[in-house]
């Protein structure tokens, strides 16, 4: 978990690592197929909730993945329904039921709990805490922070006074010593 | 681009078709005499409409991040959205050529020439307008940009269309084809690299 205040550069770091932006030094190496997560919805409007989730799906190579993404999420009710009638709320959770359903190891989540309920909040939070158990790796960037107490957290604003342009190596082998 | 979307071009097209005997009159001699060069400008003008949609919605909808994310190239990304913008404007251009070519009182044999100089000039036109939407895609009143782009580039394909349809300059036919298959070869590669460049912007 990474947390900071607004404008401190969390997202761009998590631009960085998923491969959007380039590094002015360096390199970035990704051991694994990673999912993204954000605030943009990537779900066409038009469609179903679950015609546009098996979208993403198919392109991952896991058709079908979707129904069970959606029924973790609880979104399997709103299955029919098309993306442009869900609410903010309903819409986050389809966000992550996209990420659920690429079967990814490495999740990369910015701002994951904007936007839900505090029910949601626990589904996510025990989503990444499954992940986790299974060898995945999950990053989070937040403002205000999850309430993961036994999740290693940094940040932002610290690791920068501390490590002036310093190399930072992320041993995904072992999420809990990475920082 | 869905829905009804799809249709305003079309409409726009056969809107023409049906306004330009009102400005020059019924003469059928006129109408047939000028009426293809007219069918190709107002095709022209009809590729302007749907751009705005092609690439811009996506971009802020994230689903280039998620292309991204998952290694699939912007170039092949690209080369998918020609086909589909070939596919939703193309197709139905060439279907409304017939009643608008009725409208103008073309002969046969203008209105099959017309019918392959618009097979062949389509496919360049539908990637010059995907190329177009990615290069404005970012910029603030970049609608009006893209007919000021747009326009000058499909002169070649207008030159040679027309002349394909008249039969006065040989080789047109050839000419539109290279025209055509230079701008699809061209435009994945402009494409990828405008999608990229906004990515990282």
């Amino acid at each position: 978990m990474i947390t900071g205040a607004n404008g401190i550069g969390k997202s761009s770091l998590l631009r960085l690592l998923a491969g959007f932006l380039k590094p002015f030094l360096g390199q970035i190496e990704r051991l694994g197929r990673l999912a993204f997560a954000d605030e943009a919805l990537a779900l066409d409007r038009h469609m179903s909730l679950q015609q546009a989730l098996a979208y993403w799906a198919a392109l991952d190579g896991f058709s079908g993945a979707e129904k069970d993404a959606m029924r973790i999420m609880a979104l399997d009710k709103l299955a029919e329904s098309p993306v442009r009638l869900l609410s903010t709320g309903q819409r986050k959770r389809a966000v992550l039921a996209r990420l659920l359903a690429s079967r990814a190891a490495i999740w990369l989540l910015d701002e994951p709990a904007n936007g839900l309920d505090k029910a949601s909040i626990m589904a996510l939070l025990r989503m990444i805490e499954k992940h986790r158990d299974k060898g995945g790796v999950v990053l989070a960037v937040s403002h205000q922070g999850l309430d993961m107490a036994d999740y290693a957290t940094l940040s932002l604003e610290d690791f920068r006074s501390k490590n002036n342009h310093q190399s930072v190596f992320f041993d995904f082998d072992d999420e809990s010593a990475a920082f | 681009m869905i829905g009804a979307a799809v249709f305003l071009p079309i409409l726009f097209f056969l809107l023409v078709a049906v306004l330009f005997p009102f400005a020059v009159g019924s003469d059928r001699m006129i109408l047939s005499r000028t009426g293809s060069g007219v069918l190709w400008v107002a095709a022209l003008l009809a590729s302007l409409l749907p751009i705005d949609r092609l690439v811009t919605p996506d971009i802020e909808n994230g689903f280039f991040d998620h292309y991204a994310a998952r290694n699939i190239s912007e170039e092949w990304i690209a080369v998918a959205r020609i086909i589909a913008h070939w596919l939703s404007f193309a197709v139905p251009l060439m279907v409304a050529l017939l009643p608008a070519s009725m409208l103008l009182s073309l002969d046969w044999s203008v209105f099959w020439k017309s019918e392959a100089g618009f097979l062949l000039a389509t496919p360049g036109l539908a990637a010059l307008g995907v190329m177009i939407a990615a290069l404005t895609a970012r910029v603030k009143a970049g609608s009006a940009l893209t007919a000021l782009l747009l326009l000058p580039l499909a002169v070649p394909l207008l030159i040679f269309g027309c002349g394909a349809v008249d039969g006065h300059q040989p080789g047109a036919f050839l000419l539109l084809a290279a025209s055509s298959l230079f701008l699809l070869a061209v435009a994945p590669f402009v494409i990828g690299a405008a999608l990229r460049v906004g990515q990282e912007g």
